[in-house]
């Protein structure tokens, strides 16, 4: 590292620094350039969107448990053209399921495990003083927000926010009068933005900013997990960008990218030029949504494996297997989008391919599951609050992986798509999947950001708590699904005979939805109590190897106090002839 | 315990700059810059490769495909204009690399007014149909024509935007940190580059084929 | 940084011959169009010069005949995914295997040929 060169040139803010002095408050707090400030906003915005996007589904929950009935308390702050009389209008609840799909995937988990998580963790992690390149990784937090803001506010225009799905097909799409649809299309481009940004930011430090001595192959495992979902973030999310100018094309400028000749709507034929494919978008989308969803889980792996790793006082077993099962399927990701494209009218041949893909999919899946899994066996485990969390993330993510098999394969599909079966499985492996997992890196890398922990008591009840709810919650929606529920249907399924048996379900999963927001309270508390009364913890409190204990706690600017150096892989736990059950990665060796 | 956070955030500023900047990292022979704008330009392959895949569908499933409704003369001088201001940006930094100032200002603002030139004739162009009545709306072509080409002027924009800023206010680094100057002209380079690689694909598949 | 002043100078003729070559290749595409190749000779002609030319750019212009593995890695990748988005999407589209024979015609007649 040449002094000499990067002194007079560093243009990362603080060429015109000087050592001592207080950046004013605007500039340490808002506009930070410091990846760990930057971490810490992703990570707060990241937790109101998922509490917002909580909120929309405990609305929805309350008009699929009782269809018809006045919202309760809020009910007259909707307004006549959304809850008139306080009862929910059909299209009001397609907003909320829109947004509430929407918010939490790219407001709320996003953000939160890569923004997040990512940004503060990595460069610690890694033995770097910083992200490669501060000023647009502030860059990238602010256009996010100003997605998230664009959002937010789509759901006071005339007509309401986007209703046509997460999935935002169209035609209907395209056709939905009013400006909610193209603001979400607007935000949706600030937020593919933002992560494009972040993910060449994430993979230039991965790769040039490790410590000395810090080789591929002694990466945390955590590490390689950002650096993966990186990846897909680059190369997937640009043709999401397309399309969604194409639709924002088709609905402002008139064009007929994805309108069929020939539409008749309301018994009027559509005045375009017609001569588009309504599943040119269903592919553009899917490129890009399925690999979101490996993004949505490669962090949550990342974090449990580390938090295992710490409270085995174990290596991890088979590291090699994870890396290269990660890779894999980061890449194989890419080439399964279709088999949420199914019912679609696909010939036999790419059917099958994609079913072909997909099965494939699911060992590297499995493998990574079984090492965790193995990583257990003989292990002497510390009942930790992380730890609680990511224990239960490995069945949570397994029954999560285990019913989207039928849903891979055509066949079965036919019986399965867009029911309740299919909402059942991707919430068991975000809910209490991913966000199982975010919480357990809360808790583990709290201490590291405050220099305090958290209260172990209130981990507890939060953990128990969201755990028995939130099975309860998604559990039924799978027999709901196979008795052919489907889904986004505003009255919760009353109009069909075949639902009759179903409905209480509906009812079960409300009251269970609203113990899970209570059993959140424990968390909200214990996280800003913690904040100032928490038990003041050294730099190592859970005695880890990784980098990142090395730093002080919080760490200042610049994070370590001497230059890192890796002498040995991640995970040394109970090494024979070792005086402590942990050797850390930056421990010289002893003579 | 103030002081020791004190003495610490100091020890901690005189350490803080982020390797690797300017110098080439030794194992992986890069500097920060270049593997970011390569990663970024495989996104912008991805990004028109999701439009041009949207070409080959409509086409494909269109009954009938326009023929004749671009001048091919402006789609080739223009094509001609983006070519030279390529070999232009690539001058630039050589200029540079050979410490030959004054030919890197002549050569950079040579690349500024082909780029430019090659905006005018697009707004002619544009001019030409819209004035028709026949915009994006008219027909799936021109919807993906004016989709393609007007993405493609964007960047070209961007593009200008950014030598614009190394011709003026950015030049000052050129002084302060030449071997980050040459490497950020060198990575506009790149960018301009790739801006004409998608020329050099979109002028065939939309005026010609 | 990678290669010296004096290096620099050599590959100035270099850039001016590629540049020349493009020029030329941007003549010989036009001259092409005016041969009436059935479509998908047409198509594949165009491509090949196109990528003779984009492969002249790429290798001289922005230097990657002698970049970093890195650099070649991410590129690899992102070709492959570009030819799977550019394939995949179509062949769905055309694959009509599965799909019976009379609905097949009906969609033929409907569409004029």
């Amino acid at each position: 590292m040449d002094n000499a060169t990067t002194v007079g040139a560093v243009a990362h803010g603080h060429a015109h620094e000087h050592p001592h002095e207080e950046l004013p408050f605007w500039r340490k707090y808002i506009f930070s350039v410091d990846h760990k400030t930057i971490g810490i906003q992703y990570a707060f915005t990241g937790l109101l969107f998922l509490l917002f996007g909580f909120c929309l589904m405990m609305i929805m929950r309350f008009q699929l448990a009782y269809p018809g009935h006045p919202i309760p308390l809020i009910g007259n702050w909707f307004g006549p053209d959304k809850a008139p009389g306080g009862i929910m209008l059909p299209e009001f609840y397609n907003q909320l399921g829109a947004m509430h799909g929407t918010i939490m995937v790219f407001l709320g988990v996003v953000p939160l495990a890569v923004g997040g998580f990512g940004n503060f963790v990595v460069p610690l992690q890694i033995g770097a003083p910083d992200m490669a390149f501060p000023k647009l990784n502030m860059a990238s937090y602010w256009v996010y927000f100003l997605g998230g803001v664009t959002m937010v506010a789509s759901f006071f225009v005339p007509n309401g926010a986007a209703q046509s799905g997460w999935t935002s097909y169209p035609p209907l799409s395209v056709i939905v009068q009013g400006g909610g649809q193209t603001m979400w299309l607007i935000g949706m481009v600030f937020l593919i933005t933002s992560s494009l940004l972040g993910s060449v930011n994430f993979i230039v430090t991965i790769v040039q900013l490790r410590a000395k001595g810090l080789t591929f192959m002694r990466l945390p495992f955590f590490v390689w997990a950002q650096l993966v979902t990186a990846f897909l973030l680059l190369l997937a999310f640009p043709p999401l960008e397309a399309a969604g100018v194409l639709q924002l094309m088709d609905r402002l400028a008139g064009t007929s990218f994805f309108m069929p000749s020939g539409l008749v709507i309301s018994g009027k034929v559509l005045t375009v030029a017609g001569g588009g494919n309504p599943i040119l978008w269903q592919h553009l989308f899917w490129f890009l949504a399925h690999p979101e969803v490996y993004v949505l889980v490669l962090p949550a792996m990342g974090i449990v494996s580390e938090v295992i790793a710490n409270n085995t006082r174990k290596p991890l077993w088979g590291y090699r297997a994870l890396v290269y099962s990660i890779v894999f399927l980061g890449f194989m990701s890419f080439i399964v989008w279709a088999h949420h494209m199914f019912m679609t009218g696909m010939g036999t041949t790419m059917s099958a391919f994609f079913q072909t893909t997909t099965m494939i999919i699911s060992i590297p899946s499995v493998v990574i599951l079984t090492a965790l899994l193995l990583s257990l066996w003989g292990a002497s485990i510390r009942f930790t609050t992380p730890m609680l969390f990511a224990l239960a993330f490995l069945p949570m993510f397994g029954i999560g992986g285990l019913t989207g098999l039928p849903l891979g394969l055509a066949p079965p599909d036919i019986h399965l798509h867009d029911t309740y079966y299919v909402i059942g499985h991707f919430h068991y492996v975000v809910a209490p999947g991913t966000i199982f997992a975010l919480f357990a890196g809360i808790y583990y890398w709290f201490p590291k950001a405050t220099g305090r922990k958290m209260n172990d008591l209130l981990g507890q009840i939060h953990f128990w708590g969201s755990f028995i709810c939130i099975n309860t919650v998604f559990m039924p929606m799978f027999i709901q699904g196979l008795g052919g529920m489907n889904r986004r249907m505003y009255d919760g399924g009353m109009l069909y005979g075949h639902n009759a048996n179903l409905l209480k379900w509906n009812v079960v999963i409300g009251f269970a939805a609203w113990g899970l927001g209570l059993f959140q309270i424990p968390f909200i508390i214990n996280f800003f109590s913690s904040i100032k009364w928490g038990t003041l913890v050294d730099r190592n409190p859970w005695q880890a190897t990784t980098l990142e204990w090395s730093a002080p706690s919080p760490p200042g600017h610049g994070n370590f106090l001497t230059e890192p150096i890796v002498y040995r892989g991640p995970y040394e736990y109970s090494m024979p002839g070792a005086a402590t059950d942990f050797t850390p990665q930056f421990e010289p060796e002893r003579a | 315990m103030l002081n020791a956070f004190c003495i610490q955030r100091f020890a901690l500023q005189t350490i803080m700059n982020i390797p690797y900047t300017v110098e080439e990292r030794p194992d992986t022979g890069l500097a920060n810059g270049r593997l970011g704008i390569w990663l970024f330009l495989a996104s912008e392959v991805m990004l028109f490769g999701a439009l041009f895949s949207t070409y080959i569908i409509l086409r494909v499933g269109a009954l009938e495909w326009p023929h004749g409704e671009l001048s091919i003369t402006l789609g080739a001088i223009n094509t001609v204009i983006l070519i030279s201001s390529s070999v232009t940006m690539v001058m630039a930094w050589a200029s540079l690399k050979m410490r030959e100032w004054g030919k890197h200002r002549l050569y950079l603002a040579l690349t500024f007014v082909l780029a430019l030139v090659f905006l005018i004739n697009k707004y002619f162009e544009y001019s030409a149909h819209l004035a028709g009545g026949e915009g994006p709306w008219h027909s799936t072509f021109l919807a993906i024509y004016f989709t393609l080409t007007g993405l493609h002027g964007l960047h070209i924009v961007c593009g200008m935007i950014v030598m614009g800023y190394f011709l003026g206010p950015g030049a000052k680094m050129w002084k302060t940190s030449p071997e980050q100057f040459v490497n950020r002209i060198e990575y506009t380079g790149l960018y301009w580059h790739f801006v004409d690689l998608v020329w050099i694909f979109l002028f065939p598949v939309l005026y010609l084929l | 940084m990678h290669s010296d002043p004096a290096a620099i100078k050599k590959s100035v003729r270099g850039y001016f011959m590629i540049g020349a070559a493009l020029l030329v290749f941007t003549g010989i595409t036009v001259a092409a169009n005016r041969f009436h190749f059935v479509v998908p000779v047409a198509i594949t002609v165009a491509l090949i010069i196109a990528a003779m030319k984009g492969s002249m750019v790429a290798a001289v212009f922005m230097h990657l005949n002698h970049e970093k593995r890195w650099i070649y890695g991410a590129l690899l990748l992102t070709v492959v995914f570009f030819i799977v988005l550019m394939f995949v999407p179509l062949l769905t589209v055309l694959d009509h295997i599965g799909t019976p024979l009379d609905t097949l015609r009906a969609a033929g007649e409907r569409a004029g040929h």
